[in-house]
């Protein structure tokens, strides 16, 4: 159980848990992404890469595309997610450069570990590449590991799956999330300004009648 | 800033320096300087005002934009006094003009009379240091209908049975009902409890200066971009300014409160935002740093004079801190709700206010609220249900359903006080300006825990009457983290027993007054910022009068 689920609210969104600690060391990082992400977006030309070269590129834009995936609605690779990471790990975030640098081919040496001869995530049919990320599942420490332990792998991924959420659902004002598509896929409309009714229950609300009122009524 | 104020110099000696400009600080700046005092106000955060919030989730939750900063402001923690603390998040509070006022939820509730008396009522409770307040309902409830009308409070008086006697109603209607309020008050109403309009500092309707709520939806963490939240930045400082007689001075932090050989304050010695060293002059100090830096003020202004820290002669500087018990419930209904459209909170039940500490085996009470105060990255991260897969289809597919038919109900409850738990300097961790930091000690009095639990049990029932499709939570556990910081300097007749008497004087230093969350003697049912603001409207007239009765220059 993530022990701060269970604390004052507000402080969960704001201060407790890994997500939100990364978001902190990295805040500046992500608006810089943001922004280039936003720019990529724009862009008609193809959008270059400052970090990743094309094909580190390509292995990271594939990654996140199993962690939110595209099907009937817009995933990670429509909403840019790679541009945001890419403007991050160029612009700041030197720790976690390393964490790219290292864990992608600690990545990949696990993925030749699995299938025998290739050595590109991107190269795995998708079915096959979510049985690959499944191998990073946490895993009770009595059950026998089917595979070496990587934990800069582990730890790599896990990186990837925050910046690829982080990506995804920032409100598009500020750039990233293309289009708003995570906005899209999440159903929030939008708007900065709302008005009631808001939503199914509240649509035929009659007004406020205190209880006593409305058992007089009757 | 939006009028010309004046420019004090630091050697000009004012008639007041408020330390933090905050739920308490903004008031008693408006209330001093209407009633002709020459006022400082130096606050450690920026000066933002309306056209510098944004609702970029990751400037205000990652960059912590409004609040203090962790890695400038490191904190450590522990639970116990023989243990030694490491270095963790403790804290969150608002670090710029108008303080929390400016990020926070702005339920606003009065405190009830039962919240004053607690511990006549209940007799003393073994571990807790409870007493009862020096003032009562009555005293307070004036200030409680001075804050509803001066900063716009929304809400419909009588609308719960339980509430306490009022002089006069809201002025202005509750805000629009949301999905999670409704199911909230028709599945309360059919298990007989009595839920109603929540109370909210949040206007329903437009003010001079001020626009109604235009439910934008990035409200909790967030400051109001149409100053439609009633924060002490929009509904007091500005009046404060108006006068031409206050000044705000923001990135100014204080960290030592000077006194003369007679015993008495003489200014706040302070860092500008180039860290130079300045102290500015005042006839009185009033300190409004919030429940964690107004001890730690204190305590870094230790002397040979005062060598436990500043108006410490009790040694309870600091110690009988109160964070309020809490949790939540959350559920997953049939259609969408929207509730991440507008404010947080629609309605609120205060049944359980007063529990039958005989009957439930358990000292304390506490409200419910229908909630949503999700953003669309806090909701992927925290808001569904736990055994989501973390990446994948079915993660996707359950952000894509889930997020617009989310609510949650937050349960909202006493703290103890417990003497060791308290705020401290630690004796080895430094902030960025060289300073002790602060130390939390924390431990729940096992009532508080069986108080959460019984409270996350009310709300699955009213999950469950509302027929949520899906619901969860999580077992109360122990807090090692605060927002609402309460009771580390109390207020009290007997100076052995408490910091400030009900002037908000401290016993000790006769021109040193305190006003904020660690005025509080007890820690009332969750919502502590309206009774802040009462607290500094009652403190405002009490110095008022002592200064014109000459009994407060030095």
């Amino acid at each position: 159980m993530d022990s701060s689920l269970s604390r004052r609210r507000f402080l969960l969104h704001g201060a407790t848990g890994l997500s939100a600690v990364w978001i902190s060391t990295h805040w500046s990082a992500l608006l810089a992404a943001a922004d280039h992400a936003h720019s990529a977006a724009q862009s008609t030309a193809s959008p270059k890469f400052e970090f990743f070269n094309p094909e580190d590129a390509r292995e990271i834009e594939a990654i996140t595309a199993r962690i939110i995936p595209s099907d009937e609605t817009p995933g990670a690779r429509e909403a840019g997610v790679v541009y945001f990471i890419d403007r991050g790990l160029a612009t700041f975030a030197v720790d976690d450069q390393k964490t790219y640098r290292e864990g992608l081919p600690e990545l990949q040496e696990r993925v030749a570990e699995m299938f025998s001869g290739v050595s590109k995530f991107s190269a795995l049919s998708p079915g096959l590449q979510d049985e690959f990320l499944h191998s990073f599942d946490e895993q009770p420490q009595d059950r026998q590991r089917r595979f070496r332990a990587r934990p800069g792998a582990q730890n790599f991924f896990e990186t990837v799956r925050q910046h690829t959420i982080v990506g995804f659902l920032i409100d598009p004002d500020y750039g990233a999330n293309r289009d708003g598509a995570g906005w899209k896929v999440i159903g929030r409309e939008r708007e900065h300004m709302f008005r009631p009714p808001f939503g199914y229950y509240d649509k035929d609300y009659p007004g406020w009648e205190s209880a006593a009122k409305l058992a007089e009524n009757k | 800033m939006t009028v010309d104020q004046p420019k004090y110099k630091t050697s000009d000696e004012v008639d007041f320096v408020i330390v933090g400009s905050g739920a308490a600080g903004g008031i008693l700046a408006k209330e001093l300087s209407t009633n002709g005092f020459r006022v400082v106000v130096l606050e450690q955060g920026p000066y933002l005002t309306e056209a510098d919030f944004t609702h970029n989730e990751i400037e205000i939750l990652g960059q912590d934009k409004l609040t203090n900063h962790p890695k400038l402001q490191p904190t450590t923690v522990r639970k116990t006094p023989d243990e030694k603390a490491k270095p963790q998040r403790a804290l969150v509070y608002g670090r710029c003009v108008g303080g929390t006022s400016v990020h926070f939820t702005a339920n606003f509730w009065r405190f009830h009379e039962i919240d004053f008396i607690e511990r006549s009522k209940v007799g003393a409770i073994a571990g807790a240091t409870l007493v009862d307040w020096p003032i009562t309902y009555a005293d307070l409830e004036p200030y409680y209908t001075k804050v509803e009308w001066e900063i716009g409070v929304s809400g419909q008086a009588s609308a719960s049975p339980f509430d306490p006697p009022r002089s006069k109603p809201y002025p202005m209607p509750p805000l629009p009902v949301k999905s999670s309020g409704v199911l909230f008050e028709r599945a309360a109403r059919k298990l007989g409890w009595h839920p109603f309009p929540a109370p909210m500092a949040i206007l329903s309707q437009p003010r001079p200066g001020r626009s109604a709520c235009v439910q934008c939806g990035f409200c909790l963490s967030f400051g109001c971009e149409v100053g439609a939240k009633s924060s002490s930045l929009v509904a007091a400082i500005r009046v404060a300014e108006r006068t031409g007689r206050c000044e705000i001075r923001p990135n100014s932090y204080v960290h030592r409160i000077e006194v003369n050989e007679a015993g008495r304050a003489t200014g706040a010695v302070y860092f500008d935002e180039k860290r130079n060293i300045h102290l500015q002059k005042a006839k009185a100090v009033v300190v409004c740093a919030n429940g964690a830096e107004t001890p730690r003020l204190l305590l870094l202004s230790a002397n040979k004079q005062f060598p436990n820290g500043l108006a410490n002669s009790s040694g309870l500087v600091g110690k009988n801190l109160m964070f309020n018990s809490g949790g939540t419930v959350t559920g997953v209904y049939e259609h969408p709700l929207n509730d991440y459209k507008g404010y947080c909170v629609s309605r609120v039940l205060h049944d359980f206010y007063e529990l039958d500490h005989a009957k439930v085996g358990f000292y304390g009470g506490g409200g419910l609220d229908a909630r949503y105060d999700f953003t669309p990255i806090s909701f992927a991260f925290g808001g569904i249900p736990p055994e989501t897969p973390r990446w994948g289809k079915d993660f996707k597919a359950t952000l894509a359903h889930n997020f617009t038919r989310t609510m949650e109900i937050f349960c909202h409850g006493t703290s103890l006080p417990v003497e060791n738990n308290s705020f401290s300097l630690d004796p080895d961790l430094k902030d960025a300006w060289g300073l002790a930091a602060l130390r939390l000690t924390y431990k729940d009095h096992p009532d508080d825990l069986k108080l959460d639990n019984w409270l996350f049990q009310r709300a699955h029932e009213i999950h469950e009457a509302a027929g949520a499709v899906k619901k969860w939570g999580f077992p109360a556990q122990e807090q090692q983290f605060g927002v609402h910081l309460l009771g580390t300097c109390r207020m009290g007749i007997d100076p052995k027993t408490s910091v400030i008497n009900a002037d908000h004087r401290t016993h000790d230093v006769k021109n040193l007054f305190l006003c904020d969350g660690s005025s509080l003697v007890t820690s009332g049912r969750g919502q502590p910022t309206m009774t802040i603001m009462a607290l500094a409207f009652r403190a405002g007239e009490r110095i008022t009068a002592l200064a014109k009765r000459g009994e407060i220059g030095a």
